[in-house]
């Protein structure tokens, strides 16, 4: 007897997303990723309807973090000083595709420091890396609104991924993002249905929706990571079935996420195992785990948990 | 759901006057107005008053076409006039035949002619059929179903994919004497239907028959296309001009979990 053809067909697929620009397209970029186009779910269907290779994105802040465990800082110890030679070291070391940078360092609570360092930073780092760039902002949305659009307009024509944009806060970003040409990220704190609305909001100024990517919040493992799964299953399932206000490929932070569990942080835990061994596994889990809900691109940290989802990535795509 | 607008029909006083005028711009604007306020397809019937409805069928595709790519729904119950506007319509898109009953007294085989032009239209070739045969329209739950069958079968037979069918149980206007029954009918038979086929036939209906010389036509049909929608239909042909009524729509999918819930999604679905 034949083995029954069971295989789903959807009408819709998630939009594939360029980041960065080459000097033909404006840019300085020595290369670009293309996201997303996933025609099916993960593992569904076949080879040509999975869509693009999910991309890990290293995490450069653009301060020296003082809260990292030292089994973290340690791969970085010489150059956490420098945004610049932090991201190069990414690259040339770590194979870096993308660079996110992270300005924790302009959020009130951590050195309060104003644009001339944030956009002097984003300038340092085009230099110094030829890979497209996700700048980040803080999370406090006075200093995001006061500094991220002098970034944006630091890196223009470099087609960056910039963010975050929420429902309470998406006009100032949204429409600078436009302005400079970038791609722009939305975001929701775990909830589907505002992850919905954000996408409208930006649509509704005029942003296009193939030139989004949704970040819906990410939980590490132990601390919520089914909630992020589940979520973006959903977002997956309605970009199959054509709803367009989902149909963007997915971010997750990862690396910040799972570094805050005291399981992949602590040091003085001898039952759990060796704690140089248990934070990088902590944060390669989790990052897998949500390769498996549809991510598109992964926030990383620490270049032996990068290695080890790379190697998975490779493996199945 | 597949919203089939309704406007392109020659009994339609300004669609009538256009094809008599041969007037492009009135037929265009109705594309683009229908496509802008969320049609799937745009169906084309030419009324009665044409002389030639060949003829008049190949004006109004090529007239659509030169501005508008919505895939179009050939409207007849003339063969003839189908093949007319399939000659010259572009099916790249997908293409809808409306439609064509099981069978008729005058011409047993018409539902094989229906079903071999939209499979010949390409893979997204589809074709509504009406749950009709040559005794006419059933009144009746089972009638409706029985018939619904014979022509899933017949589609079957011919390798026409169910998931390329449409079926029409046929709703009447409700102010015609006994005829308040008919709705309860329609909804019981579209819950059966559904069950006949898998990948499952789709439901489509002529909303606005229902309310056809009424005083309350717009809130008639919308709280009917709702009904319709949460007993299986999942296609209409409508006025998607009627705002109120694409709200109610988007509303039900809502409620039915066929789209996921925003504060905007009005604006969601208008944008979609």
């Amino acid at each position: 007897m034949a083995v029954p053809e069971i295989t789903e067909s959807y009408t819709g697929s998630v939009n594939r997303l360029t980041l960065g620009a080459t000097s033909q397209s404006g840019g300085t970029r020595a290369t670009t990723v293309v996201v997303g186009g996933a025609a099916n779910v993960v593992y569904g269907g076949s080879d040509t309807q999975a869509g693009e290779r999910p991309v890990i994105a290293i995490d450069v802040l653009d301060s020296r973090p003082n809260d990292w465990p030292e089994y973290l800082s340690e791969p970085y110890k010489d150059v956490l000083d420098s945004p610049a030679a932090w991201a190069k070291k990414c690259v040339d070391e770590f194979g870096a595709e993308i660079i996110c940078l992270k300005f924790d360092g302009i959020h009130p609570e951590k050195g309060d420091k104003g644009a001339d360092h944030a956009v002097s930073v984003t300038r340092e780092v085009l230099e110094a890396v030829g890979v497209p760039l996700i700048l980040w902002g803080c999370g406090n949305d006075e200093k995001d609104n006061q500094i991220m659009p002098k970034v944006s307009e630091a890196a223009k024509g470099e087609n960056c991924l910039i963010g975050t944009v929420t429902e309470g806060n998406y006009k100032s970003l949204t429409a600078i993002a436009l302005a400079d040409g970038h791609n722009l990220i939305t975001e929701a704190p775990l909830d589907i249905n505002i992850g919905k609305q954000v996408n409208i909001l930006a649509a509704d100024m005029g942003f296009p929706l193939e030139k989004i990517v949704t970040f819906q919040d990410t939980g590490a493992l132990g601390y919520g990571v089914e909630y992020s799964y589940s979520i973006q299953e959903r977002q997956r399932l309605a970009a199959l079935s054509g709803d367009k206000m989902m149909a963007m490929p997915v971010i997750c932070d990862v690396g910040h996420e799972a570094w805050r569990a005291k399981e992949a942080k602590s040091e003085d835990a001898p039952d759990w195992g060796r704690a140089d061994k248990r934070g990088p596994m902590w944060e390669a889990a989790t990052a897998i785990c949500l390769l498996q809900a549809g991510a598109d691109i992964l926030r990383m940290r620490h270049p032996k948990a990068i290695s080890t989802v790379k190697d998975f990535i490779n493996e199945l795509w | 759901m597949i919203a089939i607008g309704e406007r392109i029909n020659g009994m339609f006083g300004d669609v009538k006057q256009a094809i008599a005028d041969k007037d492009k711009k009135v037929i265009q604007d109705l594309a683009a107005a229908q496509t802008d306020a969320g049609a799937t397809y745009l169906d084309v019937n030419v009324g009665t008053a044409a002389a030639d409805q060949e003829a008049t069928m190949s004006w109004l595709v090529e007239t659509i076409q030169e501005t508008c790519r919505t895939p179009l729904s050939l409207d007849s119950q003339k063969p003839d006039v189908i093949a007319a506007g399939l000659k010259v319509a572009d099916t790249s898109g997908g293409i809808l035949l409306n439609s064509s009953p099981l069978n008729k007294k005058s011409d047993e085989e018409v539902l094989d002619r229906y079903i071999e032009m939209a499979d010949g239209a390409g893979p997204d070739g589809k074709l509504i059929t009406l749950t009709m045969d040559k005794n006419g329209v059933p009144q009746d739950v089972d009638t409706r179903v029985a018939v619904a069958a014979e022509i899933v079968q017949k589609a079957m037979e011919k390798g026409f994919g169910t998931d390329r069918l449409f079926i029409d149980p046929i709703i009447l206007p409700i102010n015609v004497p006994n005829a308040q029954i008919q709705p309860t009918n329609i909804l019981d038979a579209i819950g059966q239907i559904k069950y006949l086929a898998d990948p499952a036939p789709h439901i489509t209906m002529g909303l606005s028959n229902l309310s056809q010389g009424t005083t309350q036509r717009s809130l008639i049909n919308r709280v009917f296309l709702s009904m319709a929608l949460s007993h299986g239909a999942d296609s209409a042909i409508v006025d998607v001009l009627d705002d109120k009524l694409m709200e109610v729509l988007a509303t039900t999918e809502i409620l039915l979990n066929k789209q996921l819930y925003s504060d905007s999604y009005l604006k969601a679905y208008r944008s979609g």
